[in-house]
């Protein structure tokens, strides 16, 4: 299953990165960690995301598009980052989130969301699909 | 955490280090079932021990201790007193005063030998084609058997005795368990290959059972591709597969229709081809292509899917190019279908007399009762104009189908000629 990994911003994230001798560690650790998915053959794609101060809104009502510039006030729930991980379950994706060093300062938070799959969208599998299955059957055997 | 969580929560953390602790174990004890037992055993330990202390900072080096002095234990219970086990014991005993820390800094420095060398010898040559999917399968991708029987329709007796057999030939061949060099590695690197692309077209179309696609065999396919790419990323035929497989999965979810049955490339909705995946075969495939030589099979096999990923609905597709990448791909891996399917490109790119010049190249003996070779000619025939031939062709080709609904197209498209040829006789009657 795919699931999106989102690092929750803080108050850090959100005054930007400045260059300090925690960031680098912080940096390194979560290099290891990257390679570590990378070895693992889980981690499909991921970023960073600049503070919302860059960041812009476009609100919706009917008709209506209304933007608004950032930064924005519910810090908590904004994203900071994220990774897209192909994963068995979502007790293995929890498990690796274990794993990942602290991405902020200070206390932080990091939300798994598994993604939508066709499988959700009803069983194809019905009976006419097996007997079609059988003709293709046929078919391969046949070449 | 609740309680009833943990043994939950102990399972996917095995589940997790199980494929670097056998490999690091086997290349100890130098045979897999015996360091497939040793993992398992370790899981035991962990399920009995982790509720009294709470899970170990980090769980796969006290998984990995573990392990070991049971390996040890063993080696001395069974005696083995001849001078390659007393040394093995001998490393072990010293190894296993060391502490945590330097079996943690042993395994980062040495996990990916290990784990190379663990899929190398789950697809050795010495074992048949399906000993080495299903060992692959079991061993590194951590399916169980049961799993492993049902994507492969086969009883779980079948697959259990197949990776039993295969696990019995690798310990009597006393295999070094280093990863293979110079030359050997690129014969052992192509049966790895091999069987990870085996798997894939399992998955990609199924040979067999209810549904069309397995897309478990297709994601596992992957991940051992990724994995590969990961271990070993200057290999540029790692990459090639890696990226054949990203883009060929990602039309997984438009390659059947709401019939059921498998829609051609050229008709699928390409809107619902999964664009990261995409993404990520392209750049596989650019990273291969970086690193130069004379490409192999698998790049330029991804070199075609790739052309048909870039080409944003199906006239788009830069055929020209596709009817260059066979040119090439048949010298590295020479099959008459390879050189029909190049004929067909040609005839895209250059008319169907390009097509039809190349067919004619083809041994006919190579591909007897193969009934796209004259669904292909029909096609060139009738986009040639010359449609009594083509009728001749699609007829031939219906007989040669084994599969009802090909059977019916081809037919149809016979029928198509001759309403073609009544249409013009009427044309030129006054």
């Amino acid at each position: 299953m795919r699931v999106m990994v989102l690092v929750k911003a803080t108050e850090d994230s959100e005054a930007g990165l400045k260059p300090s001798a925690e960031l680098t560690e912080m940096f390194e650790a979560m290099g290891r960690f990257n390679e570590e998915l990378v070895n693992a053959g889980i981690l499909l794609a991921g970023d960073g995301l600049k503070p919302s101060s860059e960041g812009k809104r476009v609100a919706f009502d009917g008709p209506g598009r209304t933007v608004t510039d950032g930064p924005f006030a519910e810090t908590r729930e904004l994203v900071a980052g994220f990774w897209i991980w192909e994963v068995k379950d979502m007790a293995e994706a929890v498990e690796w989130v274990k794993r990942c060093p602290n991405p902020m300062p200070g206390p932080s938070e990091i939300e798994i969301r598994p993604f939508y799959e066709l499988a959700d969208f009803g069983d194809v599998v019905t009976p006419e699909l097996a007997e079609r299955e059988n003709q293709l059957r046929a078919r391969v055997s046949g070449q | 955490m609740t309680i009833s969580d943990l043994p939950r929560t102990i399972e996917t953390i095995f589940r997790i280090e199980r494929v670097r602790l056998i490999a690091s174990l086997a290349r100890m004890v130098r045979d897999v079932g015996l360091a497939e037992e040793l993992a398992q055993d370790a899981f035991v330990t962990a399920l009995s021990e982790w509720p009294k202390t709470g899970i170990p900072a980090n769980p796969g080096a006290w998984l990995n201790a573990a392990a070991r002095r049971r390996a040890i234990d063993l080696l001395r219970r069974r005696r083995m007193l001849d001078r390659k086990h007393a040394e093995i014991g001998r490393d072990l005993t010293e190894e296993d005063h060391s502490g945590f820390e330097a079996i943690e800094a042993a395994m980062d420095d040495e996990v990916g030998d290990e784990l190379l060398s663990l899929i190398f010898v789950a697809c050795h040559p010495i074992l048949t084609p399906e000993a080495r999917v299903a060992l692959t399968l079991r061993l590194i991708g951590g399916l169980t058997t049961e799993e492993i029987a049902r994507a492969y329709l086969a009883s779980e007796a079948t697959i259990a005795q197949r990776i039993v057999r295969a696990k019995r030939t690798l310990g009597k061949a006393g295999l070094s368990f280093e990863v293979p060099r110079g030359r050997e590695r690129q014969e052992r690197l192509s049966s790895v290959l091999a069987v990870i692309y085996l798997i894939f077209n399992e998955g990609y179309s199924a040979t067999s059972g209810g549904t069309l696609t397995r897309p478990v065999l297709c994601a596992e396919a992957q991940r051992l591709a990724r994995i590969l790419a990961g271990l070993a990323p200057e290999e540029p035929e790692i990459l090639g597969l890696l990226a054949l497989v990203e883009i060929q999965a990602s039309r997984l979810a438009a390659r059947i229709g709401q019939d059921g049955l498998p829609i051609p490339l050229t008709e699928q909705n390409r809107g619902r081809w999964d664009r990261l995946l995409i993404r990520r075969g392209l750049l596989a495939l650019g990273r291969a292509q970086t690193l130069g030589g004379a490409p192999g099979p698998y790049v330029l096999q991804a070199a075609l899917a790739a052309c048909h990923a870039r080409a944003p609905r199906a006239e788009d597709t830069d055929w020209a190019r596709i009817a260059g990448i066979y040119d090439l791909l048949r010298h590295v891996m020479p099959s008459p279908v390879v050189d029909l399917n190049r004929a067909v490109a040609h005839s895209m790119a250059f008319g169907p007399e390009a097509g039809l010049r190349l067919l004619d190249e083809i041994d006919p003996a190579t591909l007897a009762h193969y009934a796209p070779l004259p669904a292909a000619r029909g096609d060139f025939l009738f986009r040639a104009g010359r449609l009594p031939e083509a009728r001749g062709q699609f007829e031939l080709a219906a007989s040669l189908s084994c599969n009802e609904r090909e059977r019916a197209y081809l037919l149809a498209r016979a029928g198509a000629c001759t309403r073609r040829m009544d249409e013009f006789d009427r044309q030129e009657s006054p």
